[in-house]
């Protein structure tokens, strides 16, 4: 196991209004994450736990490529990772930004 | 008086001496070893029939049995090394030498025997190059077989599953060769001939079915989100932008998705009857939903596949079948095809490097090479025009004359940027490379060729290769679509956005793909139980496919 944690400043603030979403399933190569608005309008936060060690400057690429393009502003995550690919990790965060954008259900 | 005829005369003898085992030409199974004693010689050239699917695996274990004193040091000359005794062979010392194409099953331990010594390689081949070989320098004296039954005479029925045989058997018993055949069953009437009775020698009728390995069903229920990705990118970029419709498909996932998108994706895009209406192609079940959406008029078949049988019997208008009914494939023919008729390729791979070559060649696993290098390599023979052949070929040379300017096949490999257990697609240097050097070959396994490949597709983009200009724009080119890889993350990023502004590399938003409509509702098939549906029952998936 590996805790890694990041922190950027976003663009402008994550659109929608809900609190809370959680996608995906810890599973060997997939991954969880739990999305909370809780942080101030342009501030964004990783929190990770991975399977997978010694994959670190792969998570700050795939992070800081996805806070450029899809601004989470004011969005804390919390990720369990069962040694996802990246391009699965970007697409759940994608995922969790876009349940962030709905209305509160 | 020079004889000239000391071939047919050994022939003889070799017939002479198995007959004495023979009623008629019909051997007794338990005899099966004792026919190979007497028909075998030291030294000689054998196929033993070792096909992509279809195993003479009675006669494999009958050659196994063979005493060391009267037949040994057999060169194999086959196109499959997949069941273990095919390198039992080798370790008890009845083969020495071998030419092959194809190791898929035994990937791993034929890699230990060649670091080992225990096989002294000729080369591995290609399908096409292997058979072409059986006609002029590596031709069977004895050839090993597999059909489904034979009548008295030795007329055969191959069945669906036909291959390699006709290929084989031409090369053999025109040239002073002796035929063996194993046989599920003796009929009195052959529901066809595949096989003319006069070619076969010995019959040698099996106490069960001949071995086939359901190579071609990938259950739409292992497809993964990124794998749609990629499937929704290639139809959009590579299919609809070339009109794609003469084409083979690979074996991988990414592929599987492609013809499970057909029906969905591909009918939202009015691609129906413009793009994949002609296959060269296993009959991968994966394309069901696509059949019987009126997608595809033809497909011919290098094989079958197991649980096909009786869908392929009711959809005579698509693919090949004889006055009987069943499939007729046919490997050479099939090669032939995807070679010369196809206008493109698309198939996975385990690695590609920076020059676009690809291998799936590892330090400790040697796959052979089958089908995909011929599949996927421009054919320098051709000459018959198509649109995206001709489209192809001015891409890559737009400034010279169009009535000078060789069409180029589309050949695209398709894959995710990381495979099982996080392991990169793309590399520096292939491991086929530290392979040769350490086996001392003349050259390096590689798959598919740098200058045959057209298109890289991953879940980051399209890369195509036809638009660059020289090898440092190519380089960048595949850096660009090879997402968070040492390779990807290497990128000249200025050199890349400027590639993507001329077209070259497309990202799913130049697209106009979203990647998170890339999901599994879009499926024409989300199980294999959906795949049965779709074929009205017709399909009988294998156990091991099965979960009711």
């Amino acid at each position: 196991m590996e805790d890694l944690s990041f922190h950027h400043q976003a663009r402008s603030r994550a659109g929608g209004t809900r609190r809370m979403a959680i996608i995906g399933v810890v599973a060997s190569g997939n991954l969880e994450v739990l999305a909370e608005r809780v942080l101030p309008e342009t501030e964004c936060r990783l929190e990770i736990k991975t399977a997978a060690e010694g994959f670190g400057q792969v998570w700050d690429a795939v992070v800081a490529d996805f806070v450029e393009r899809y601004s989470p502003g004011g969005l804390k995550f919390s990720i369990n990772d069962g040694g996802a690919r990246p391009d699965t990790v970007s697409l759940r965060l994608a995922q969790a930004v876009r349940l962030m954008a709905e209305d509160e259900p | 008086m020079k004889n000239w005829q000391q071939g047919r005369q050994a022939r003889d003898a070799r017939i002479e001496a198995g007959a004495k085992l023979a009623k008629g030409k019909i051997v007794e199974a338990r005899d099966a070893t004792r026919l190979m004693e007497a028909v075998i010689r030291p030294g000689d050239r054998v196929c033993l029939e070792g096909d992509n699917q279809k195993q003479a695996d009675l006669l494999c274990r009958a050659l196994l049995a063979v005493d060391l004193a009267r037949v040994n040091g057999l060169h194999m000359v086959q196109s499959g090394i997949v069941l273990p005794e095919h390198l039992d062979l080798f370790d008890r010392g009845v083969a020495k030498r071998l030419d092959y194409a194809y190791s898929g099953p035994q990937s791993a331990r034929i890699a230990r025997m060649l670091f080992g010594g225990k096989i002294e390689l000729g080369a591995v081949h290609t399908y096409l190059e292997l058979f072409a070989r059986y006609f002029i320098d590596l031709t069977p004296q004895v050839a090993l077989i597999a059909a489904v039954s034979a009548d008295r005479d030795g007329n055969l029925y191959t069945g669906p599953n036909t291959e390699d045989t006709p290929t084989v058997v031409e090369a053999t018993a025109f040239k002073n060769g002796v035929v063996i055949a194993q046989v599920n069953e003796i009929v009195d009437k052959v529901p066809r001939v595949d096989i003319p009775a006069d070619r076969v020698q010995f019959v040698v009728e099996a106490d069960k079915p001949f071995f086939v390995e359901p190579l071609f069903t990938r259950d739409p229920g292992a497809i993964t989100e990124g794998q749609i990705l990629t499937a929704m990118l290639a139809i959009k970029a590579i299919y609809a932008r070339y009109g794609v419709q003469r084409l083979n498909h690979g074996i991988g996932f990414s592929t599987a998705a492609i013809e499970l998108l057909l029906p969905t994706y591909g009918e939202r895009l009015g691609l129906k009857g413009k793009v994949a209406s002609h296959f060269a192609l296993n009959p991968h079940p994966a394309l069901i939903p696509a059949i019987e959406s009126g997608w595809v008029e033809q497909i011919h078949c290098f094989g079958s596949e197991v649980g096909m049988d009786d869908y392929i019997r009711a959809r005579s208008d698509v693919f090949f079948t004889g006055p009987d009914g069943s499939l007729r494939s046919n490997r050479a023919f099939c090669q032939t095809a995807g070679l010369y008729a196809c206008d493109m390729f698309i198939g996975s791979t385990l690695q590609i490097d920076l020059q676009g070559n690809s291998s799936t060649v590892t330090t400790s696993r040697i796959a052979g090479f089958g089908g995909a290098p011929n599949m996927g390599a421009d054919a320098r023979g051709r000459r018959h025009p198509s649109a995206p052949w001709l489209q192809a070929g001015g891409e890559a040379d737009p400034d010279s004359s169009a009535l000078l300017r060789r069409g180029r096949k589309l050949v695209v490999q398709i894959g995710e940027t990381f495979g099982e257990k996080n392991v990169p697609l793309f590399v520096e240097k292939l491991d086929a490379i530290e392979l040769a050097e350490k086996l001392k070959l003349d050259l390096a396994p590689v798959m598919i060729y740098g200058d045959d490949v057209t298109h890289i597709v991953t879940e980051e983009g399209v890369a195509n290769l036809l638009l660059c200009r020289d090898a440092n724009e190519r380089e960048q080119a595949i850096r660009g679509v090879a997402g968070y890889t040492d390779v990807g993350r290497n990128r000249d990023r200025k050199m890349v956005q400027h590639l993507r502004e001329r077209g070259v590399i497309r990202r799913p938003e130049d697209l106009g793909i979203d990647p998170l409509d890339a999901d599994r509702s879009m499926l024409a098939a989300r199980s294999i139980k959906d795949l049965v549906r779709w074929s009205g029952g017709l399909y009988a998936p294998p156990s091991q496919f099965r979960n009711w």
